[in-house]
């Protein structure tokens, strides 16, 4: 048995790690509104449950005076605990001290957990506040990273990844989040970029604040490395929990079950689509007409909002949504709208989570902007994201699905599973306007009321192929259902794919267009 | 940025305002998004005006208005990422304005040259 002075000692230990880099250093923390690492973890977990790791880490830089120094934790603090119960992994790093900065033995313990949580298949949080590269400990900071990135990959797709930007995150220190599965972000405090303000005004002149240049909404808005936004960390956190709930803890798990309810009366599935197809109606509502309680996580909310991805439940189990978002640009797929549905159909595939893909589209943005941006190379993405999944795949055509578009969202060609269509849909290679002008060019031309003639073609087409019979006929669609019988056939569906399994060609990986 | 115009932007779906979008010959009803709004409409470059391709400073100016060059003469040199690049006439012809100063710091696409 220890003796009691040894037991003080520890105490006395303990104690002094615990206060960070000191009360001056959290006393800043708190004047920027953030709360310490320690706090983090502790408002994260469930109560009581935080196990740490490394306490007593120190490290063994001897250059620049780094020698004389004693930086508690080596400026991370890392361990494993629970959420909901079930376990996890985590790392926050600890901008008290030494403002965070990655050193050897800092990078040492964040690795350390990682490769805990790869080992014992169970999630791994990071929350970066950091600096970034301890400069006086030089290419071995740069190793860290390095050794951290790899990590990353090694477990993309074997646990879920998530990254916590409560603060700076800079240079090579974004490339870790991201490497992960889902980046959290919050107004004011998560600043994230590759070169700074400073730099880019020497060298370019252009002078931009941290937060026009990399804060929570650039990249909520315009980048997409975000995937959820809050006001505060306190709801940043309600997100992770959130988030979490849906997951599955590996890629050889299934996601917890939740309680089963029906849609809220509220979403009437019948009253939500006008039938004009060139009016605009919120797709979420169609989502939560037809998933338990109503619910719908919505992911990248504010990104490429014509493309809408997240997670609700269906008889308890988690299906990951797609849908095209009328209500936004028409909900045309283009280069991010096409990114963003690309990596999240591979997330579901990769966690078996089944996908259910919601069409209304016109087709892709029309633009040379587009067009130069490389919209074929990322429009591929989401052929081969649905193409390559093996989960359960099932698409409700809900009224426009043309031409390419029609192919990439989930059609029958890429092996969807089930593919329901409501009376109103248009299956057709582009819409009755644009094949009546090109179909009846000469008639329209030659006619004496161009106007006329073309309204009536167009009547003419729509009659004949802006249905859904056709592609009906050849067994593309596998039944024409009334908008209300949507949830009763998706359930069907759901439950007659729970023992899917399919066998694809052999091979070390694909190369799919990044 | 006010706080209110902060949290109006949060989500780009919050936004009421309604236009038209042409896809297809048809004209559908939608919001659009700030990033379509600020896209850059392409324009057939013109040769003749010379621009900076990169940001930088003008560190020497070798051209004079009414010099008549060669294609491929150098005309100045613009120092960007601590590399001094040298602008070449793209074409033959007179070089009718010179809108930078040496010592200026100009950025991406800067008019710098207006060549006859």
């Amino acid at each position: 048995m220890s003796s009691n002075k040894k037991v003080q000692e520890l105490k006395k230990r303990r104690k002094e790690v615990q206060q960070g880099g000191g009360e001056k250093a959290i006393q800043k923390q708190v004047a920027m509104g953030k709360m310490t690492a320690r706090e983090r973890i502790i408002k994260l977990l469930d109560k009581g449950s935080f196990n740490e790791y490394d306490m007593f880490v120190e490290h063994e830089a001897r250059d620049f005076g780094m020698d004389r120094k004693k930086l508690h934790g080596d400026g991370v603090i890392t361990g494993t605990g629970t959420i909901g119960g079930r376990p996890v992994c985590i790392f926050a790093q600890d901008f008290t001290v030494a403002g965070g900065s990655l050193g050897f033995m800092h990078a040492r313990k964040i690795t350390k957990i990682m490769d805990h949580s790869l080992k014992m298949r169970m999630p791994l949080i990071g929350i970066n506040d950091s600096g970034g590269a301890r400069i006086q400990e030089g290419v071995n900071s740069l190793a860290g990273y390095g050794e951290i990135f790899f990590r990353n990959t090694l477990a993309s797709g074997v646990i879920p990844q998530l990254s916590v930007i409560l603060g700076p995150c800079a240079g090579g220190a974004v490339y870790s989040p991201a490497l992960t599965d889902f980046v959290f972000v919050v107004d004011n405090i998560s600043k994230m970029f590759i070169t700074g303000p400073e730099v880019i005004k020497t060298v370019l002149g252009e002078d931009i604040s941290m937060e026009e240049l990399g804060g929570a909404r650039v990249h909520s808005e315009i980048t997409g490395n975000a995937h959820f936004f809050s006001e505060s960390e306190d709801e940043c956190f309600d997100q992770i929990k959130s988030l979490l709930s849906y997951l599955p803890w590996s890629n050889t798990d299934v996601p917890a079950r939740k309680e089963i309810v029906d849609p809220l009366e509220e979403f009437n599935i019948s009253e939500i689509v006008p039938a004009d197809k060139r009016q605009p109606y919120d797709v979420r509502n169609v989502i939560r007409a037809v998933t338990d309680g109503s619910d719908f996580f919505e992911i990248q909310e504010s990104w490429a909002a014509n493309m809408v991805i997240g997670f609700g439940t269906m008889n308890g189990r988690t299906i990951g949504f797609v849908a095209n978002q009328p209500l936004v640009l028409a909900g045309v797929l283009d280069v991010d709208s096409s990114d963003k549905a690309g990596r999240f159909i591979r997330y579901c595939d990769a966690f078996n989570i089944p996908i259910v893909t919601f069409v209304d589209l016109p087709g892709y943005l029309p633009g040379v902007d587009q067009e130069h941006a490389g919209v074929i190379r990322h429009g591929a993405k989401v052929l081969y994201a649905y193409s390559e999944a093996t989960v359960p795949k099932i698409t409700v055509i809900i009224r426009k699905a043309y031409g390419g578009g029609y192919i990439a969202m989930n059609s029958r060609h890429l092996r969807a599973d089930f593919v329901f269509a409501w009376p109103d849909a248009e299956v057709a290679v582009m819409g009755p306007e644009g094949a009546a002008n090109i179909i009846f060019r000469k008639e329209i031309a030659a006619a004496e009321d161009p106007d006329q003639m073309r309204a009536q073609k167009v009547q003419e087409y729509k009659e004949k192929f802006a249905n859904p019979y056709v592609a009906a006929a050849k067994g593309y669609i596998d039944s024409v259902i009334e908008p209300w019988e949507t949830r009763k056939s998706l359930l069907h569906a759901l439950d007659v794919s729970g023992e899917k399994s399919v066998g694809m060609p052999m091979k070390k990986h694909g190369i799919p267009p990044f | 940025m006010s706080n209110k115009e902060k949290s109006s932007t949060k989500s780009p779906t919050s936004e009421p305002r309604m236009e038209l979008l042409e896809i297809g010959s048809a004209l559908y009803t939608t919001r659009l998004t700030t990033k379509f709004r600020n896209r850059v409409l392409w324009q057939k470059p013109n040769e003749r005006r010379i621009e900076a391709v990169i940001p930088g400073i003008i560190q020497r100016i070798m051209a004079k208005e009414g010099d008549e060059v060669a294609a491929g003469t150098p005309l100045l040199i613009l120092e960007a990422m601590k590399m001094r690049n040298e602008v070449l006439a793209p074409v033959a012809g007179v070089v009718r304005k010179i809108h930078v100063t040496e010592g200026e710091m100009v950025s991406k696409s800067h008019l710098l040259i207006e060549m006859d």
